[in-house]
């Protein structure tokens, strides 16, 4: 789970890292008291989880509230990258006498935890990692012995960090790294982290990513999730405990397996190339190993709710659990969605294969369910099931 | 031949009473894998599926002689499970479980390698090691596939199954699910080179899905070390870009981590990549026919 800057930022302060001041606004309104009660210059910043922010004119500088109020105008509504600005963080303006980049992240290639630090930091500092590498200090951190002062220093030194601002951004990266371990986050960075026209080194910007396989020993985490952005399909396939992911196109897709359903999300979009208007999937939901018809029927349903959706493609490979539980898990999920009076009326192709596969399809077959087609192979399923929602069956 | 599992491992399940472990465990069993025993401190003394259950591994070993661990213990206590398998130095430890947070998966792969890598971790949330005929040691299903001379790792589990089960008339030597998971302990690296140096092995399919750049680094190996022909396939041509915030992840790997550069990568050094899986399937069915 990404945080927004001003999220990172109070989480940040938890743990006695300086940020500057600020006040999140959500209106005009907001923005004018925030900059008021701030006093003097100020920044107006977008809150949305995507990089490139200040390229894209999401981040000005307010000389007072009346400009305050200006700038917050531009900002709220404003486009970036596909995510709407629905709030801004209003924030004293720091003297910055110099930038500098910092984070602390996994490294999956070598199974660790990564420092990363430079003394050229700011917006463009992935062509610095590019053209001048040496420039970006990349320091291996053991999970077993982690950050402490002298650790930390030795960072903000191979980072390049002129000896003024070694001892403040040495404090600041010790404490980022408990906040790194103990909300167990998969990156925390900084960029830019400044030394203020003072002497003070303070975190400017705040970039969070939370790892959401430790929410059960994460309690205040579940607070932070941007509940109003969320899919409503997708919040509805949460309660139901299903993974499922809505997508732009017209196949409703079940399968059971991560693998399974991403490679099925790429054979529908191939197979769909061939046909009119080329049908595409319409969301990922994987109903995991068991098939049970529970969990067949609470993803059929939701599946049925998406207004998008023309055709279903229920790609089951039988293994742990064998086919014939999956084609009885089918037929009971017809019958339970039937009386709810939410009976399925789309198309549905079945493919099952693996463990039982005949088994599985002469059941289906002896149901004789409304519009179920079987297709014995994943390609001419998907072949079908594309063409299936050309026509707009 | 087998790499890492073979007819004569002695298997051990954490978590052996749960659930999961019990199912499993019966599963495992009744494809002819020698499983002999179970590790849960508190019902140490008692049996369990007909089999002893000890108080810690380093008892379990003692007692049985096992060189195979596998963990289908809850995500909360999957760390200190793996770290007393690896204090015990047992061979191969297995870590079935989903959902470990990957601040435990990188404690215990640095407590791994602090230790001398005594103990080769597969996982966590990963379907097992199958060695066909052979050897079960988790949650892959024994008779979808026969015993064979090709080797398989992947990163998904179904996506395994589908792969074993198209290939079935060829049948397999061994295969890794090696899990998703971030952090994960044997990787495809570690997977090619076994296979390369199996003599039981002739050809390897290998599956990787999007993110990370373990199949770029695998593609490089290849290159350099592995003379066995290797088909692959790679999930994920079409999912939607994934929000990728700051700037850190693409300093680190300087990959995309998309499914097309994964492809380019494996082509590059003249893997023959599968469109689909039944695609892939043929790829390999080709190869073995022409041997």
């Amino acid at each position: 789970m990404d945080l927004f800057e001003h999220q990172a930022k109070e989480l940040f302060a938890d743990y006695g890292i300086p940020v500057p001041r600020g006040i999140v606004a959500h209106t005009v309104e907001e923005a004018r008291s925030a900059a008021t009660e701030l006093t003097g210059r100020v920044v107006v910043k977008a809150q949305v989880k995507t990089g490139g922010r200040g390229k894209a004119g999401g981040v000005k500088v307010a000389d007072d509230a009346a400009d305050a109020v200006t700038k917050a105008e531009a900002i709220l509504g404003m486009d970036i990258k596909g995510h709407t600005v629905h709030k801004v963080l209003v924030e004293e303006a720091s003297a910055i006498a110099e930038e500098y980049y910092f984070s602390f992240l996994l490294d999956r290639a070598n199974r660790t935890f990564l420092a990363i630090c430079s003394a050229a930091g700011g917006m463009d500092i992935e062509e610095v990692a590019h053209t001048s590498p040496e420039k970006v200090a990349k320091v291996p951190v053991s999970a077993l012995t982690g950050v402490d002062r002298a650790k930390a220093r030795e960072i903000a030194v191979a980072g390049g960090l002129p000896e003024k601002a070694v001892d403040g951004a040495a404090e600041l990266i010790e404490k980022l790294w408990c906040c790194f371990v103990d909300e167990d986050a998969t990156l925390v960075e900084v960029n830019p982290m400044i030394l203020s026209a003072d002497g003070q080194v303070k975190a400017l910007d705040g970039k969070v990513t939370l790892d959401e396989n430790a929410a059960f020993r994460q309690a205040d985490h579940e607070a932070l999730a941007d509940k109003a952005a969320e899919d409503p399909l997708e919040a509805k396939a949460k309660e139901k405990d299903l993974n499922y992911v809505k997508l732009d196109g017209d196949v409703g897709i079940i399968g059971n397996g991560a693998g399974l359903v991403m490679s099925t999300l790429d054979v529908v979009a191939y197979a769909g190339e061939a046909f009119p208007g080329k049908p595409s999937p319409a969301n990922f939901l994987d109903i995991g190993g068991g098939a049970s018809a529970e969990v067949m029927a609470a993803g059929l349903e939701i599946i049925l709710s998406d207004p998008s959706v023309k055709s279903i493609f229920v790609n089951v490979f039988g293994g742990i659990t064998a086919c014939d539980a999956v084609a009885n898990g089918i037929v009971s999920a017809f019958k339970l969605l039937e009386s709810r009076g939410e009976a399925v009326t789309h198309p549905l192709v079945v493919r099952l294969d693996g463990n039982n596969a005949l088994l599985g399809r002469q059941i289906l077959a002896d149901a004789a369910l409304p519009r179920v087609e079987l297709v014995d192979t994943m390609d001419e399923a998907a072949k079908r099931a594309a063409e299936l929602a050309a026509v707009g069956a | 031949m087998a790499i890492w599992l073979t007819d004569n491992s002695k298997i051990i399940v954490q978590g052996m009473t749960g659930g999961e472990g019990t199912k499993h465990t019966r599963r495992m069993l009744a494809s002819g894998a020698k499983v002999v025993g179970g590790v849960n401190a508190r019902k140490a003394g008692t049996t369990h599926e007909g089999l002893p259950v000890f108080g810690t591994v380093k008892e379990a070993i003692e007692q049985t002689g096992a060189d195979v661990s596998v963990v289908f213990v809850p995500p909360k206590f999957t760390k200190d499970a793996v770290k007393e398998a690896i204090d015990a130095e047992i061979p191969l430890c297995v870590v079935i479980t989903e959902g470990v947070p990957v601040h435990d998966s990188t404690e215990f792969w640095a407590y791994a390698v602090a230790n001398g890598n005594k103990t080769r971790i597969i996982g966590p949330n990963c379907p097992g090691i199958a060695s066909p005929g052979a050897s079960n040691a988790g949650i892959i299903p024994a008779d979808i596939t026969t015993a064979g001379r090709i080797g398989l790792v992947s990163k998904s589990g179904t996506l395994t199954y589908q792969l074993m089960y198209e290939l079935r008339d060829f049948g397999f030597s061994t295969a890794v699910g090696i899990g998703g998971d971030p952090v994960i302990g044997t990787t495809h690296i570690d997977a090619l080179q076994a296979f390369q140096e199996d003599p039981g092995t002739d050809a390897i399919v290998m599956i990787g899905e999007i993110g990370g750049d373990a199949e770029e680094r695998a593609a490089a190996y290849i290159e350099q070390h592995v003379s066995k022909p290797v088909v692959a396939y790679v999930a994920g041509f079409t999912a939607p870009e994934g929000k990728t915030m700051g700037h850190a992840g693409a300093i680190v790997s300087g990959s995309a981590g998309t499914a097309q550069a994964k492809k380019e990568a494996l082509e590059k050094v003249g893997v023959r990549v599968g469109k689909t899986p039944s695609e892939t399937a043929r790829l390999m069915r080709e190869i073995m026919q022409a041997r």
